[in-house]
C-alpha cells in the first residue's frame, strides 16, 4: 500500500537570504506541483511542517521559510548540499486556468507573496496569458521585504504598488494594502477579472471587506489559508475548520467559502 | 449457528482463538483509576475468559486497539525514514455495537477522506474482525438509540455473557471450526432498544442558524467549567486527531522514530502555528468546535451519520462533570431560540 506520509530525501541546491528571517531554499525534486500547492518539509529528530511552494523549475522547487518554529529553525542551519525530506504536493492551488484571459489583481501581505510567487512568475514569463496583472504587495517594514529581484522585475511587467506599513522607502508607498485597493482601475476591467488575496488572517479579512466596499464581485476573489497540520492528508484534524479540511479542500479557497469558515 | 458455553468451554474457546488471533477485550486494571482504590477498564489483550469485563462499559473505547494512543510510524536514521511494521496476526476485538459503529466513523476519516488512505489505520483494520458483545443497556450516560448506533451487523461472532458462561452466534464461517462439537443452542443477539437518556440532535442545516449558534452566549459557560484537559476526546469512541512527534533514542541521537500521538482539539495549542496566535484560545471556542464537529460538521462532510455514537464515555470521564447529552440539549435550546429570532425578522 502506498504510504501518503512517506518523506523522501532531497538535496538542498541553494539557500538565498531574502531577509534576516526569511530565506528561500531551492531543493532538488521531480515533484510536479500546481501553483499554490504546498509540501510537507521534514527533518528527522525534529518534525514536519507545511510550506507553500514559492517557485518551481525543471527538477527543483523553492520554499520561502521564516524561522519561527522548531522545524524551521533547524532548516535554517542547513546549507546547499544538505538533505531536506519532502512529501507532497498537497492541497488545491490557484485556479490558474480560470485566471487566464482575465485581468488579475494580486494583493499580498508580507510573506503572503510566497504562495503566489510561482504563479506571478508564470504570468510574467507568458505574455498575453492574462490581460493584465495588478500587484499590491505590502510589508511591515524594510527588513520584511522579500523577493527583491522579482519585485523589481515585475515592475516592468505588471502594474505594481509596493508599500511599507509605516515606514518611508523611495519609490514605495506608506500604508496598509487596504488603502490602495481603490486605486485599482476596477471599472476598466469590464467585470472580466479575478482577485487573489494572501497574507495574515486579519489582512485577508480586512482586504476582503475593502474589496467588497469597492464593488468587487465576491465570486471573483480567492484566498490562500495557512493552518497547523501534522499529516496534510485529512487525518490528523489540526487544520479542520467546520466540515472543511484546509489541507484537502484548500489552501486556496474562493472568498465565498473562506468568508464563512469559523475556526 | 449458535452455541451455549460454560466458563470452562469459554476458556477453551478463547485459548483456541488465541492461537490464530490476538484477542482484545475490555479488561480491568486494578487501582489504575483516577482516584484512590478505583480501577480502570480499557482494551487489552485477554488470555482468560474471566479477564473479559462484560458487566460494565469500558472507560476507554475499542479504538485504542486500532489507533493506539501512540505508535511509531517511521524509524529514521540520518538519511532514511523507514516505515514501521504493523502486526501480522489477525485481531479479534470484543466490542459493543457503539464501538463497532464508531469504527465506521473512524474509517471515513482514516480510509477515505480526501482520497488518501492512511496506511497505519488500514493495515490494522484489514486484520480486525469483531465479536459483538451484546449490550445489556449500558449506563446512565449512554444514548446510542438516539444516535442510531445501538445496532450493527458488522460482526463475525455475537456473544452474550453471563456469570455462567457465554452464548455465541457464529455469522462468519471462518470461525465455525473453533466450535467443533461444543453444545449447540440457538442464540440471536438482542440490541438495546431504549436508553434512559434521550438526546435530540438539533437541525443545523441552515447556515444562518449555524453562524448565530457559533457566537451564541451558551458556549461561555464552558470558560468557567471546562479545563481543556482533553479527557473527553481521549475517551471518545470516534475522535481521530493526532500529532506527529519525533523522538530520538537516548543512546544514539542520530536515530529515532516518528510517532503518531493522540491529540485533542480541546487542549491549548491544538491549532497554533509556529510564531502565531491560537485561533481557538478559550475553552468555549474549543467546546463549540468539538460539539459542532460531532453533531454537524462530520455529517455535513461524509453524509451518513453523526460523529457521536452515544457511548457516553466523554461524560463519564470529564473531571468537571460536563455532560455531552446535556450540552447537546443546550444546543437544541439555543437553536430554537435562534430560529424563533430569525423568524421574527
Amino acid at each position: 500500500m502506498m504510504n501518503p506520509v512517506q518523506p523522501k530525501p532531497c538535496t538542498i541546491l541553494d539557500v538565498h537570504k531574502e531577509s534576516a528571517h526569511e530565506w528561500t531554499f531551492r531543493v532538488e525534486t521531480d515533484a510536479k506541483v500546481a501553483h499554490g500547492q504546498f509540501m510537507q518539509l521534514s527533518v528527522p529528530k525534529i518534525g514536519e511542517c507545511p510550506i507553500s511552494v514559492s517557485a518551481q523549475g525543471d527538477g527543483w522547487l523553492e520554499f520561502t521559510i521564516r524561522s519561527v518554529g522548531k522545524v524551521t529553525n533547524v532548516i535554517f542551519e542547513k546549507t546547499a548540499g544538505d538533505t531536506l525530506f519532502l512529501r507532497g504536493p498537497y492541497g488545491k492551488g490557484w485556479p490558474v486556468d480560470q485566471f487566464r484571459g482575465k485581468h488579475l489583481v494580486v494583493i499580498t501581505g508580507g510573506t503572503g507573496l510566497a504562495p503566489v510567487r510561482s504563479m506571478l512568475n508564470l504570468f510574467a514569463a507568458e505574455s498575453g496569458a492574462v490581460k493584465s496583472v495588478h500587484l499590491i504587495s505590502g510589508f511591515k517594514n524594510e527588513e520584511g521585504v522579500v523577493f527583491h529581484k522579482e519585485l523589481e522585475a515585475w515592475k516592468e511587467k505588471f502594474s505594481t504598488i509596493y508599500a511599507l506599513d509605516n515606514d518611508a522607502k523611495e519609490g514605495w508607498r506608506t500604508g496598509m494594502v487596504t488603502a490602495f485597493v481603490k486605486e485599482i482601475p476596477w471599472d476598466s476591467f469590464g467585470g472580466d477579472y479575478a482577485v487573489v488575496v494572501v497574507g495574515p488572517p486579519p489582512m485577508m479579512k480586512f482586504t476582503g471587506l475593502e474589496l467588497l466596499k469597492n464593488g468587487v464581485d465576491e465570486e471573483k476573489i480567492w484566498m490562500s489559508f495557512e493552518r497547523k497540520m501534522s499529516c496534510a492528508v485529512g487525518k490528523c484534524g489540526h487544520c479542520r475548520i467546520d466540515e472543511t479540511y484546509v489541507c484537502l479542500d484548500g489552501p486556496v479557497f474562493p472568498y465565498t467559502v473562506a468568508r464563512d469558515l469559523v475556526d | 449457528m449458535g452455541y451455549t458455553l460454560n466458563r470452562q468451554q469459554a476458556d477453551a474457546l478463547l485459548a483456541a482463538l488465541r492461537k490464530d488471533y490476538t484477542v482484545y477485550a475490555p479488561k480491568r486494571f486494578r487501582n489504575q483509576g483516577r482516584y484512590s482504590d478505583t480501577d480502570i477498564i480499557r482494551y487489552a489483550e485477554v488470555e482468560r475468559f474471566e479477564d473479559i469485563v462484560w458487566q460494565t462499559k469500558s472507560d476507554y473505547p475499542a479504538k485504542e486497539v486500532l489507533t493506539p494512543i501512540q505508535q511509531a510510524i517511521f524509524y529514521f536514521t540520518e538519511d532514511e525514514y523507514r516505515e514501521s511494521k504493523g502486526p501480522r496476526k489477525p485481531i479479534l476485538i470484543l466490542a459493543r455495537p457503539c464501538d463497532i459503529n464508531a469504527q465506521h466513523v473512524q474509517a471515513r476519516i482514516y480510509a477515505g477522506n480526501g482520497g488518501y488512505t492512511d496506511l497505519y489505520y488500514e493495515r490494522m483494520r484489514e486484520l480486525v474482525k469483531f465479536a459483538m458483545m451484546e449490550c445489556g443497556g449500558g449506563d446512565d450516560t449512554c444514548f446510542c438509540v438516539s444516535m442510531g448506533t445501538n445496532k450493527t451487523d458488522d460482526y463475525s461472532l455475537a456473544m452474550k455473557f453471563s456469570d455462567d458462561g457465554v452464548q455465541v452466534q457464529v455469522t462468519d464461517g471462518a470461525f465455525a471450526p473453533y466450535f467443533g462439537d461444543l453444545p449447540q443452542a440457538d442464540y440471536t443477539p438482542a440490541f438495546v432498544e431504549e436508553n434512559e437518556l434521550k438526546v435530540t440532535v438539533p437541525d443545523l442545516d441552515d447556515k444562518e442558524v449555524r453562524k448565530a449558534l457559533k457566537s451564541h452566549p451558551m458556549w461561555q459557560e464552558f470558560n468557567a467549567r471546562c479545563i481543556s484537559c482533553g479527557a473527553c476526546t481521549v475517551a471518545c469512541s470516534t475522535c481521530t486527531c493526532f500529532t506527529t512527534r519525533d523522538v530520538i533514542y537516548g543512546d544514539n541521537p542520530e536515530v529515532g522514530e516518528r510517532r503518531r500521538v493522540t491529540s485533542s482539539c480541546q487542549i491549548a495549542g491544538f491549532d497554533q502555528m509556529a510564531g502565531q496566535r491560537e485561533f481557538r484560545s478559550t475553552a468555549a471556542d474549543r467546546m463549540r468546535y468539538k460539539v459542532l464537529h460531532k453533531f454537524h460538521d462530520y455529517k455535513a462532510r461524509f453524509g451518513d451519520s453523526h460523529m457521536c455514537v452515544g457511548c457516553g464515555r466523554c461524560t463519564h470521564r470529564c473531571p468537571e462533570l460536563i455532560s455531552i447529552s446535556a450540552t447537546v440539549n443546550k444546543v437544541s435550546a439555543a437553536v430554537d431560540e435562534i430560529k424563533a429570532g430569525l423568524a421574527k425578522q
